[in-house]
This record gives C-alpha cells, sequence and structure tokens, in this order.
C-alpha cells in the first residue's frame, strides 16, 4: 500500500522544478506577461518529454497518466510558468485516447507533433464555466459557428472545440473563418482569446458528451494542482518574507498574528495534496469516482487557494500590493484558476447533481 | 499509487470479518465500564488479538509484532461492523505505551495487564487551573519525606477521575529547576487518603471532567516513572498520540452522511432541505474538507506503513479535525432551524440531540488537548520553521 508519488514520480517533479528554478524565474514570467512569448521555454520543456506525458508510447510518448501530470501542473503553478500545458500536453492527448483514435495515423502524427513541441492546441468549450448567452457553438455538417469568450492559449495552432451539443472537433487555428482576438484576463502568466467561428471547416473527434465530461474533470484536476502550487509558492514566500521583515526591532515571523496566518494557510494547503493526488488518480485508475473526486478537488482548491492569496498577500503588508515583490502573479494565476472550467459555486452544484442529493 | 494493502492485509481482514461474525453477538452495547460483559469482551478481543495487540504476553497482551495496516483493519472491520473494538481511555491510550517505553520490569508487570484488561482504570492528572497552555507551568508539589512523596495541589479537567481505580499525575518535584525540568510523573491509587475529587459540569450538562483535589497524599517514591525532574520528558513520549486521535476524518464522514439523510428527510415551506441551493452548496463544499481530511489520513497512514516522513501532514490533524466537526455539526444545527434548538429530553430532537451536543463536544475538543491557537503555534515553529516568541523581560 502507498498512497502517494512513486519514486519516477518524484524523480520528475525535482528535475522539472529544478529546471523552471533556473530557466523560469520570475523576470522570465514578466517578460512574457509584457507581450514575450514562451515558445522557448515549452520548447525547453518539452525536450524534458512534457509535451508527451499523455502521450501513448507508440505515438512518441511517454504514456503517463493524470498523476503525473497533476504533479507537473503543481510544478508549474508553483513558478507561475507561461505554458500551454493543459490544453496541449494533457487535454489533447487525453481527448484523442477518449475518442479511440490513437490508432489513426492522422492523429498519431498530430500525438508526435505533440510530443516534439511543435504544434499546440488551445481549448474552446463554450460550456466549460457554465453556459453563458455570449457563447455558443453550433454544427451544420462539419462546419462550426458560434463564438467561445474564453478560449485557452491566443498563440494555439489548432483548437479543441467543443459545441454545444458537447461533440468535440479539432480546428486549425488558420483555417478559414476561424478568427480570434486577444481576451486580456487578470491573470498575465497565461494568455487567453475569445475565439469566433464562421462556418469554419471542423474535423470531428467524437459525438459522446460523457468525452467533454471527462475532459472537464482531468481540467479540473489540473487546474486545483496548479493552484495548490501556486498557493505553496506563495505561502513559502509569506514565511520567507515573515523571517525577514523587521518591525517593532524583531522579525514579525515572531508575532503570533503573522505565525498563526501562516499555520492556517500551511493547515488549509496540507490535506488538499492528498485529495489532489487521489482525484488524479481516479482519471485513469477509479472511474466511479473520477468525476466526484475532481469536483471537489477543483471546488476545494478554488477556495483555499483564495485564502491563501489573500492571506499571503496580507503577510507581505504592503509590499505584497506592489508589483515590486510580483507576488500578484501568483495572486492572479490562484484567481483565473478559481474561475475557469466552473467556479466552486457552479462545480458544487454539479457535484450535489451529479451524486443525486 | 497502490491503493490496496495487499493479499495477506485481505486473508487477515477475513479473519476479522469471520470472527466478528461468530463473535459479535457476545459485544457490550452500552453497558457499565465495570460490568462482567464488558471485562468477558476484552478479554477475549485480547485472546484474539485484536485488543492489546502489539503489548507483549510478559505483559498480557496478545504480543503481535507492530503492524500498522492490521490495527488498521481490525480498526475499520469493527467499525463497519459497528461492534465495541475494547476498553480505550487514558490507561490504555497513554499509560500504557509510556511503560512499554520508560518504566521499570516491575512496573510494567504490576500496571499494564490489569490495565489492559480492564480492572485497573486510570485519569491523567496533568493539567491545573494555572497550567492549561503552559502545562509545564504546574505547581502540585510533590516533596520527599521518608520513603514517600508527599502531594499537594489542585488538577483540574481530569476525566473520569470519580471512576479511576489509579492516577497517573504529573507533579512538581525541583521547585528551583527550570520549568520544564522540575516535573516527576507519579502512580498512585484514587483511594489514597487526602484525595477530593469534584465533579465539573461541563457546558453540555455532563460531569465527566472533574476537579481534584491533594492535600498531604503519601506515595511511595518507587512509584515514580522515570527519574525525579524527567516528568515532562515521560509524558511527551507519548502526547503526540493523544492529538492525532481528536477529530477523526472516518467518524466526520459518518457524521456527515447522517445530515445528509437528514436534509433528504426534512423539510420547509415544503422543500426538502437539501434543495435550498444556499445548503447544497455548503453541504458540498463541507463534503469536499471532509473528503480531503479522509485522504490525507490514508497518506499519513501510508508515510507509516512505509516509513516516509511528512512532518507537517501530522501536525495540521487535530487543528483541521476538530475544527471541520465543530463547524459540521453547527451547520446541521442551522439547517434545522428552531428545530434544532430541541434538547435534553424533548421527543423532537434530531438524532438523538446528537446535533447539539456535539457542536459543544466539540468545541470542547478544538480547547483541549493543545487548543486550536497553540496547534497553530505548533505548526508554524515546527512544520514551517518560524521563530518562537521572545521571551518577556522579566
Amino acid at each position: 500500500m502507498r498512497f502517494g508519488l512513486s519514486e519516477d514520480q518524484t524523480l520528475l517533479d525535482a528535475t522539472v522544478r529544478r529546471l523552471l528554478a533556473d530557466q523560469a524565474p520570475l523576470d522570465a514570467v514578466r517578460a512574457y506577461a509584457d507581450g514575450g512569448d514562451d515558445h522557448a521555454l515549452w520548447s525547453t520543456l518539452c525536450e524534458l518529454g512534457l509535451g508527451g506525458l499523455l502521450v501513448p508510447e507508440a505515438a512518441g510518448g511517454l504514456g503517463l497518466g493524470v498523476l503525473d501530470a497533476a504533479v507537473i501542473a503543481e510544478a508549474l503553478g508553483y513558478h507561475v510558468t507561461p505554458a500551454p500545458f493543459l490544453g496541449t500536453a494533457v487535454l489533447f492527448p487525453r481527448a484523442v485516447t477518449a475518442a479511440g483514435l490513437n490508432n489513426d495515423p492522422v492523429w498519431q502524427e498530430r500525438l508526435g507533433a505533440v510530443v516534439e513541441g511543435g504544434l499546440r492546441i488551445g481549448v474552446a468549450f463554450p460550456q466549460a464555466g457554465g453556459q453563458r448567452s455570449r457563447d455558443s457553438v453550433t454544427a451544420a455538417g462539419e462546419n462550426l459557428s458560434g463564438t467561445v469568450t474564453l478560449a485557452l492559449d491566443d498563440a494555439a495552432d489548432a483548437y479543441l472545440v467543443a459545441s454545444n451539443d458537447g461533440a468535440l472537433w479539432w480546428v486549425e487555428a488558420s483555417a478559414s473563418g476561424c478568427a480570434r482576438e486577444a481576451f486580456e484576463t487578470v491573470d498575465r502568466s497565461r494568455r487567453s482569446c475569445r475565439l469566433t467561428l464562421t462556418d469554419c471547416a471542423a474535423t470531428p473527434l467524437t459525438q459522446d458528451p460523457a468525452v467533454l465530461a471527462e475532459l472537464r474533470a482531468v481540467a479540473w484536476v489540473i487546474l486545483a494542482a496548479d493552484s495548490l502550487g501556486a498557493g505553496r509558492a506563495m505561502l513559502d514566500k509569506a514565511v520567507a518574507y515573515a523571517g525577514e521583515r523587521e518591525q517593532f526591532n524583531r522579525p514579525i515571523a515572531t508575532f503570533q498574528a503573522v505565525k498563526h496566518m501562516c499555520a492556517e494557510m500551511a493547515a488549509e494547503l496540507e490535506p488538499c495534496t492528498a485529495l489532489v493526488w487521489y482525484a488524479a488518480h481516479c482519471q485513469d485508475h477509479i472511474r466511479d469516482e473520477a468525476l466526484t473526486t475532481a469536483g471537489h478537488a477543483k471546488a476545494l482548491l478554488g477556495d483555499v487557494g483564495q485564502f491563501v492569496a489573500k492571506t499571503a498577500t496580507e503577510v507581505h503588508g504592503g509590499m505584497g500590493f506592489t508589483d515590486l515583490v510580483g507576488l500578484h502573479y501568483w495572486f492572479k494565476r490562484i484567481g483565473f484558476n478559481r474561475q475557469a472550467f466552473g467556479n466552486p459555486q457552479r462545480v458544487r452544484a454539479e457535484l450535489a447533481e451529479l451524486q443525486g442529493w | 499509487m497502490d491503493l490496496s494493502y495487499g493479499p495477506h492485509y485481505e486473508a487477515f481482514r477475513e479473519e476479522v470479518r469471520s470472527f466478528l461474525a461468530r463473535h459479535s453477538k457476545d459485544a457490550p452495547r452500552g453497558e457499565g465500564l465495570r460490568s462482567e460483559k464488558v471485562l468477558a469482551w476484552q478479554r477475549l478481543l485480547i485472546e484474539n488479538g485484536y485488543a492489546a495487540r502489539t503489548i507483549p504476553k510478559a505483559y498480557g497482551g496478545y504480543g503481535a509484532a507492530p503492524d500498522i495496516l492490521e490495527s488498521r483493519i481490525i480498526a475499520e472491520e469493527f467499525a463497519a461492523a459497528r461492534v465495541s473494538p475494547g476498553l480505550g481511555g487514558q490507561g490504555i491510550s497513554m499509560l500504557v505505551p509510556t511503560l512499554l517505553e520508560v518504566g521499570t520490569e516491575a512496573q510494567k508487570t504490576t500496571f499494564i495487564p490489569p490495565t489492559i484488561r480492564g480492572e485497573m482504570l486510570w485519569c491523567q492528572g496533568y493539567s491545573e487551573p494555572g497550567a492549561g497552555s503552559d502545562l509545564a507551568a504546574l505547581r502540585t508539589s510533590a516533596v520527599v519525606d521518608g520513603d514517600d512523596f508527599v502531594v499537594n495541589g489542585q488538577k483540574i479537567w481530569t476525566s473520569t477521575a470519580h471512576l479511576a481505580d489509579w492516577i497517573f499525575c504529573l507533579v512538581r518535584t525541583e521547585p528551583e529547576a527550570p520549568k520544564h525540568q522540575g516535573i516527576s510523573f507519579l502512580l498512585f491509587p484514587m483511594t489514597t487518603p487526602g484525595i477530593e475529587v469534584r465533579p465539573l459540569v461541563d457546558m453540555t450538562g455532563v460531569a465527566n471532567f472533574n476537579e481534584v483535589f491533594f492535600t498531604d497524599v503519601r506515595v511511595p517514591t518507587r512509584q515514580i516513572v522515570g527519574q525525579r525532574g524527567e516528568g515532562w520528558k515521560v509524558a511527551n513520549t507519548i502526547l503526540g498520540h493523544e492529538r492525532g486521535s481528536l477529530g477523526d476524518p472516518n467518524a466526520t464522514m459518518t457524521r456527515f452522511n447522517a445530515l445528509l439523510e437528514l436534509m433528504r428527510r426534512e423539510t420547509v415551506d415544503g422543500q426538502r432541505l437539501i434543495d435550498n441551493p444556499l445548503f447544497r452548496d455548503r453541504m458540498a463544499s463541507l463534503q469536499s474538507r471532509v473528503l480531503a481530511m479522509r485522504l490525507h489520513d490514508m497518506r499519513l497512514l501510508s508515510n507509516k506503513v512505509n516509513d516516509e516522513r511528512a512532518p507537517m501532514a501530522s501536525l495540521i490533524t487535530k487543528l483541521q479535525g476538530t475544527e471541520l466537526r465543530h463547524e459540521l455539526e453547527g451547520f446541521a444545527i442551522d439547517v434545522l432551524g428552531e428545530l434544532g434548538l430541541a434538547y435534553g429530553d424533548n421527543p423532537d430532537k434530531q438524532d438523538g440531540g446528537s446535533w447539539q451536543t456535539s457542536y459543544m463536544y466539540f468545541l470542547g475538543l478544538i480547547i483541549g488537548g493543545g487548543t486550536s491557537q497553540i496547534q497553530k503555534n505548533i505548526i508554524s515553529e515546527r512544520g514551517l520553521g518560524m521563530p518562537r516568541e521572545p521571551k518577556l523581560a522579566k
């Protein structure tokens, strides 16, 4: 019995974290936020195998699972790394597998390109966070029309698009009738876009809406893991800052008021680790619990993330409010993760429904 | 991730189940601690290795090698069968492991066998009116006079002192030494002349706690555990055990499920309580947290089994476990509204009135065994490496 990471997973985690600390420091995040791109960094991460993490070995990938992806997501969140990880490296290979297209040469080639870092895939689900009146994608034959207000990745080569009926499609960004414009969000460590499709040619992956539900659950786990990592980073920074900052002739870390804020963050974050691991494990191994555990992870990390983001910023005092220490990148990333693909209230309503309350 | 216990343990689980199938009819159901039924059940459990499992045979135990998963399976199966897992209490859970660690051979053979059989009941004399969170400030004194210590002072929050045969007690033997180094750990019978026990009624209306007063209580010097002045260390060999066990997430999940049932059953304005969107959201939120604590508990178990350390993981369980349980019980009262006020002998109270009682009881557990604020000190200092508060200049 082992409830935890394997040696391989621990090693992968350490390797990725070392690389991110070295090659993706806050200055690199700032450069991306100021309009730079993440192409070189993503290539480097793909050399480590991140692009092919979930791609089957037959297509040249590592053939790993959602738990491995969650470990990576936590590391990316810890470093607020700009990377097209969720769409390209997680949801796309997962969609191809779930749609039963792994042995189709066209899709194999695309998976191969993902492994190499030469193909990035965005995500445009109009119903991801609950469908709003401005969001709609309808199909006429194999052509799609409509708008997705928030699509992941403004620099993707293609998008995984869901139509209103839950079917999944592949749309190339260069296709005629596919237009995207910047959808600026508070989180500048990853860029989103508004995708507008006008009678745009698309390739169907599956008509089965269960696949979309499955992808959404996987996204919940990855976003939860990202917030867990970002939250841990904020706690570490708060503890370090409190140890350095002196007021009343002593480090503020000696004041109980400050210590208790840090203890509360630690106490809230700690059980989240087990929940994220388990929810990730369920996606591949315990199908009956896959949706509910993913929902719980998404909802809880939404709330705990928000609490930690606020509290860690407060521990930094006025400095936390400035751009100088850059803490706001974590604050905003956690804020993004909370809303994307359904905020806690939305997910909990679905959880209640799923369990037949 | 490997969530199975493996074939050896699944076979062991079958053994436990088969024992329960054969014997659960003999299990006590609410009989008193001294009843023959309780004592016979305890003997049967020890004989079969389901109580005192790892206590050496020489001291009346079953003598199995410690095995975390076996112990867990026993607990799981007895809980699932709703059968008494045998006696607990501070003698069995705290004193026996302490004696095994630091007791003399004579102390082990004298005290462990009757304690684990339930024939010798203990209470714990630690807290004092002036020594709560700052337990090491305790002042009950023990002065040597011939072959005896003479004990004077007062203890408080002494659970089951009115039932106990003996007390294990922290006393100050070296008043001049720094506070942690002047304490000794003594054992003596509650029938010793000079002991007065006064019940302390708590907010739930129960008198489980007591105040205990000592006036010239004579305790033979051989009844010390460890050396003079080492009582603090002796007590701390096992204090960690107590914290971890408060706010058990499996019990909290059981309560969550009971609340869910209640909310599907009760209606307000013709609507089931669970259909109220605010209640629904709050329930799903509580469920997330209870689930996280259960999985956290599995992670702790796994860490023990695989001998892996995650210090922060164990430091947070008392704080989070008791606060979460208290919140759940309080929320149940909210969803019941005025009906949730029913208490005492009121026939309209729901689930035996347990929501109100537990709401208060778990507030007691938030305070007892190291308050939530003390837990936060511990988490920040031992878990996060933050500095202690500077001492005030005297």
